[in-house]
């Protein structure tokens, strides 16, 4: 039968093990230099300085002198071009520049890949390093690339301590393990403070009373959250204050069981406990709040 | 020097698409029309431009022979290079004065395989070609270089495009650019489509052109010029080939109406238009260029039998037809063609 399919097939051109090629004299002596990790131009009769060195001046046409001068190893960008999606045969598999780069001591560029890792790091101008390929074979691919110069290290940060909770944390905590809010009235004001403290930030005076709070509040703001916390592993995540009902100052928790883009000031929420028996004095115990469902409250 | 003249000039209707035609088969249509034009079924010389790699099928120029009828012998000659340089060797050999006619041929089919990396082969192999520099990679290089605006480029593709629209023989581009980087600063849309196509024009010498042609277009000027080829060798903001052809061509000794002139990328647009210091007033590339039907080894063919065109059908005196090679503009051709 007859189709009106295209009749197609695959057709490879090939070289199989790729040609063999002699380098001649001067361009060898440029590939056996940069096999030792050297980068050499080749000096014209004019004195200028030809990288990578080619056999004969292409301003005059003279065979290059014999001498060999060694330049770089870094160099100046003249121009660049940045590849977002690199191709196959391309020396980088990550997005890269091509450049001209015109190596210290040479009077002409060399083209070759720059590892700058955003098209922003790489511009005329940009000072650059070859890197070498570890094991070199004589090629122009034992630079790697070239990278610009280093500006900056990363510092990583790291200190451990133990906390202990003792006085009105410890207080609030044990509340937390029985599935409380553990909060204090001022003798003296009268406000609510959630968790509870020793004594009033506003008149000094010392907590007269302990009280204990329902589970749930009303959001007064918040904040999305994109990176990750060890207490909260996935991202986007919502922190939020949260004034408890009976709390005069909200509390700092993060709210779970709702999108992030859905969570609004005034939204209602209540705590959501780990099971009974997995409860402990810490604020692991609070999964996180949750919407309640009921109709949002009017924020003064 | 003798006078010599283009008298026909006939292309494809150029595709995006490979449309299972077979090279000869490309080719037969163009040869046809231009013999058709002439009245000649046999040529003093014959000379045609073509790349195997586009297709990957080595000597394809020898089958394309099928489309000429080369029985008896034929003096024929072909060159691994755009059409426009068959036109140039053609010349040169109707100035030996022992033959009137020369057919010239390019003819490319670009969309089996991938030009962008194909044209990696053409880069030296010892300090490009191992790096995987692509075709618009270092068509990206000399377009930072040159560092032309944005607006520009994007009113250059959108010229091509609308002239190419009204072309019957290039693609149909849309108006929209799509401008997501290829190889930044070139867009998607800076760079020529793919394209299968051929062209062919018939060249006459002496009395023959105005036998064969009412108003013949007739080479007052061409050259072409060559540069290094390693990149960085070279200042790639400007095309010191090309202006030296153009000054060799004889570009700046009268009024240049139209130019057509083989920018296969949008910023090459420019660099040509300052070396062959064209003014204001000269229309470039009014069948849509490159931009808008790039079929390799005959695009820089179409550019020169184009500009014959305007002077064919009387809406031109003077003419600039221009062809390029090789990375960034290495190697340029130019022609100068009068009424």
């Amino acid at each position: 039968m007859p189709s009106d399919e295209p009749l197609t097939a695959e057709h490879v051109l090939e070289f199989p093990g790729g040609y063999t090629r002699t380098t001649g004299p001067v361009i060898g002596r440029f590939l056996t230099e940069l096999r030792a990790g050297r980068l050499v131009g080749v000096r014209t009769a004019e004195g200028r300085v030809l990288v990578p060195p080619l056999e004969y001046d292409p301003a005059t046409g003279e065979p290059v002198t014999g001498e060999y001068v060694e330049v770089g190893p870094a160099g100046t960008v003249t121009a660049c071009a940045w590849v977002p999606e690199p191709l196959d045969g391309h020396p980088l598999d990550r997005p890269f520049a091509w450049a001209l780069i015109k190596l210290d001591g040479a009077d002409t560029a060399l083209v070759h890949a720059v590892d700058a890792g955003n098209p922003k790091a790489v511009a005329a101008g940009t000072r650059v390093w070859p890197v070498w390929r570890g094991e070199r074979t004589g090629h122009i691919t034992d630079i790697s690339c070239f990278a610009p110069e280093v500006t900056k290290i990363v510092s990583p940060v790291r200190s451990a301590y133990t906390l202990r909770a003792g006085g009105a944390l410890g207080v609030f905590l044990e509340g937390i393990g029985r599935g409380v809010f553990v909060g204090g009235r001022c003798g003296g004001c009268g406000k609510v403070y959630v968790p509870y403290r020793l004594s009033c930030p506003e008149c000094g005076l010392r907590i007269a009373e302990r009280t204990e709070l329902p589970g749930t509040g009303t959001v007064t703001t918040f904040a999305i959250n994109n990176l990750p916390d060890p207490r909260a592993p996935e991202v986007p995540f919502v922190s939020a204050y949260i004034l408890l009902d009976g709390a005069d100052v909200p509390m700092i928790a993060l709210v779970g069981g709702v999108p992030a883009h859905e969570v609004r000031h005034g939204m209602r929420v209540r705590a959501v406990w780990v099971p009974e028996d997995e409860r402990k004095p810490s604020m692991a115990s609070v999964r996180w709040f949750a919407p309640t469902g009921e109709p949002d409250v009017e924020l003064s | 020097m003798r006078r010599v003249a283009i008298v026909a000039f006939a292309q494809s209707e150029h595709t995006d698409h490979d449309t299972g035609l077979a090279e000869p088969e490309l080719i037969l249509p163009v040869i046809d029309a231009v013999k058709a034009a002439t009245g000649l079924s046999r040529f003093g010389f014959t000379c045609s431009g073509s790349c195997d790699y586009l297709a990957g099928a080595p000597f394809s120029f020898v089958s394309a022979l099928d489309a000429l009828g080369a029985w008896p012998p034929i003096s024929e000659s072909h060159v691994e290079m755009d059409g426009a340089w068959a036109l140039y060797e053609a010349w040169v050999r109707l100035q030996h004065g022992d033959v009137d006619s020369a057919l010239v041929y390019g003819f490319g089919k670009s969309t089996p395989g991938d030009p962008r990396t194909l044209m990696t082969l053409q880069l030296d192999p010892y300090y490009l070609a191992p790096l995987g520099l692509d075709q618009v990679s270092y068509a990206a290089l000399q377009a930072s270089a040159a560092g032309v605006p944005r607006a520009e480029l994007d009113a250059i593709v959108r010229r091509s495009r609308a002239d190419g629209r009204r072309n019957p023989y290039a693609l149909d581009l849309p108006d929209e650019l799509a401008a997501d980087p290829v190889a930044g600063p070139v867009l998607a849309c800076d760079v020529a489509p793919v394209t299968d196509g051929a062209a062919a024009v018939v060249l006459a010498a002496g009395d023959l052109a105005a036998e064969l042609c009412e108003r013949p277009a007739y080479v007052t000027g061409i050259a072409h010029r060559i540069e290094p080829h390693y990149l960085g060798l070279r200042d790639l903001s400007r095309s010191a080939s090309a202006a030296d052809a153009a000054r060799a061509a004889g570009v700046g000794k009268g009024p240049v109406e139209v130019a057509e002139l083989h920018a296969q990328f949008a910023h090459e647009e420019p660099i040509l238009r300052r070396a062959l210091e064209l003014p204001d007033d000269t229309v470039i590339n009014p069948s849509g260029g490159p931009l808008a039907a790039n079929p390799v080894m005959a695009t820089g063919l179409i550019r020169i039998g184009e500009a014959a065109r305007r002077v064919h059908d009387g809406t031109a005196r003077r003419v600039v037809g221009h062809a390029a090679g090789g990375p960034c503009l290495q190697h340029n051709l130019v022609t100068v063609l009068e009424a």
